[in-house]
């Protein structure tokens, strides 16, 4: 059984009915995938504000620091939206913000750039992420999108059976 | 027993939990025959609502069959009796019972200390929902333990079905008090933002206490021609300005009746930026509740007009135009519903044929579905507007 449950167990009242065995939740692997991506961006977005001198040394990237807090404080926010009850548009801004790197990178990849290995590492990294955001969205929008439903009609469901009959009586009487 | 139970932030899950048992003479057991997803069901599937533990059983909209009644039940519920189980728990004697207030019952919030500090003063206990009221299990589940059961109950009569008598136990109350506290007059017209269940209910409930027009509010097309069924005037938002067909139909003086029944979960949209900014702060923690109805509702109110609230708020709203209420002199009327206050009149009504609640149900599913239904509700996918669960 779950801990926490077990742990929230201490602040229920004594007698209250007790989980003794859990069973299927409404949390959709779209959602677990995008709160995995959600706390990898809030991660990744700490290193950059935090670690950026030896991330730019690390990539070659010189007089660059602020660019790559920049690039932190972007990766925080969308990481802050993946972890909302409504993923899509923070998955959305990963996806944004991951073409943004790989042009980054792209531009970094030259040959007089003595961490070149590096950056070609990052960019495979970049790319495999990108494809994972990708898939991501695409999961979140199917599974999370309203489909058809505006072809419902309920005109039909006045719920005001009295008055209704009321109406009728009188258009006939017109 | 089976059980709908609360484990996270969107993470409802059908666990097998242990059977409640009769605790204080005043209990009772019921078999539930019919329960519902709430709107407000989703703002603790949001994690919105503070106070909520992993292991708490969900819902507060049920009905059933008594199985079992305590030593102190005193006759008035029996073994056998159907009852429909109203989500505000009430003793029946304190001073606010006597003064009909039932929802701040004084007695029956069993964490009151934990109320008190937080809320001032408690309020009273609620089934399925926050530790603030009380942490009572709820009846997404095969039975509940109703406390204080010798007066927190409706009773029903056999003729008529679950579905039109299940909702007495609270959206149909509440829907009738929004609209009720509005002081309708024949002259109004009464605006009601949002067409989800809380709104079908106010806008019949608002037509039924004689309103000279009705205009709901909202976006999504199944919800408005559903609305309109009943004969009112629709304003889908995303098509529209709502302030502006506001004054259109009250010659620019402003609706004189306003009620949200959307609450603290607003509609985002690049539309409405003010909900992008309260979006962005409860991401952050800086805000609980998106308060775009009520902003809408304060500026386009007809001065001296009455802004009624069903809609459930949980915490902090931000940029609460108090300057325009003032000025403008609004009364503000709001609160968890009286359900007993007034159900006595909507049961006559309902045996008359003048209202029949039913209408508001789209999707009926066993209560195994829950987790998926919870989703399919907060989804609004494959129109849904009101889910029944049958355990």
């Amino acid at each position: 059984m779950n801990m926490m449950v077990r742990a929230a167990d201490i602040a229920r009242w004594p007698s209250d009915p007790k989980v003794t065995q859990t069973g299927r939740s409404s949390l959709t692997e779209a959602v677990r995938m995008a709160r995995g991506l959600g706390w990898f961006s809030i991660g990744l977005g700490l290193f950059e504000l935090f670690g950026a001198r030896s991330l730019a040394r690390t990539l070659g990237f010189r007089d660059s620091e602020w660019l790559i807090r920049g690039y932190g404080l972007r990766e925080v926010a969308s990481g802050l939206a993946c972890l909302s009850v409504n993923p899509g548009p923070g998955v959305a801004s990963r996806i944004a913000g991951d073409a943004l790197d790989i042009v980054t990178l792209a531009a970094l990849s030259r040959p007089d750039n003595p961490k070149k290995r590096n950056v070609e590492l990052a960019l495979l990294a970049v790319l495999g992420v990108t494809l994972l955001d990708m898939l991501c969205q695409a999961d979140v929008s199917i599974r999370h999108s309203r489909g058809r439903s505006g072809s419902h009609d309920y005109s039909d469901r006045s719920g005001l059976p009295r008055r209704l009959k009321e109406l009728r009586t009188e258009l006939d009487s017109v | 027993m089976k059980a709908l139970v609360w484990h996270g932030k969107q993470d409802i899950r059908c666990d097998t939990v242990t059977d409640p048992e009769i605790e204080d003479p005043r209990d009772a057991i019921i078999k539930v025959t019919s329960c519902a997803i709430c709107g407000s069901d989703l703002h603790l599937f949001h994690n919105f609502i503070p106070a909520m533990l992993p292991g708490d059983i969900m819902g507060h909209e049920m009905m059933g069959e008594v199985m079992e009644v305590g030593s102190g039940v005193n006759g008035r519920l029996k073994k056998g009796d159907r009852i429909v189980v109203p989500f505000t728990i009430i003793c029946g004697e304190c001073d606010q019972c006597k003064r009909g207030n039932f929802s701040v019952c004084e007695r029956t919030n069993r964490k009151k200390d934990l109320a008190d500090k937080v809320f001032g003063h408690s309020t009273a206990g609620l089934f399925g929902y926050t530790h603030l009221t009380g942490g009572y299990p709820g009846g997404q589940a095969e039975y509940l333990r109703v406390p204080f059961a010798d007066r927190t109950h409706i009773k029903v009569p056999s003729h008529l079905t679950d579905e039109q008598v299940l909702f007495l136990g609270d959206i149909l109350p509440t829907g009738w008090q929004a609209a009720a506290q509005c002081d309708i007059e024949e002259t109004d017209t009464v605006a009601v933002w949002g067409c989800g269940p809380v709104g079908q209910m106010t806008i019949r409930s608002a037509i039924l206490l004689g309103a000279r027009q009705v205009v709901a509010i909202d976006r999504l097309p199944e919800r408005l021609s559903m609305a309109e069924a009943a004969g009112a005037i629709t304003i889908n938002f995303e098509k529209e300005s709502v302030i502006g067909r506001l004054e259109d139909l009250t010659d620019g003086k402003g609706p004189e009746k306003c009620i949200d029944s959307v609450g603290l979960e607003s509609h985002v949209s690049f539309g409405q930026p003010d909900t992008l900014l309260d979006r962005a702060k409860q991401m952050m923690m800086l805000e609980s509740d998106r308060p775009h109805v009520l902003r809408e509702m304060i500026y386009v109110c007809r001065p001296a007009g009455i802004v009624s609230i069903p809609g459930v708020y949980g915490g902090l709203v931000d940029k609460f135009p108090m300057g325009i209420a003032m000025n403008k002199g609004l009364t503000f009327r709001m609160g968890q519903t009286h359900v007993n206050r007034w159900t006595d009149d909507l049961l006559r009504r309902i045996e008359e044929g003048e209202i029949d609640p039913s209408f508001v149900i789209t999707h009926t599913a066993r209560l195994e579905d829950g987790p998926h239904m919870y989703n399919v509700f907060r989804d609004k996918q494959d129109g849904c507007v009101k889910v029944v669960l049958k355990p």
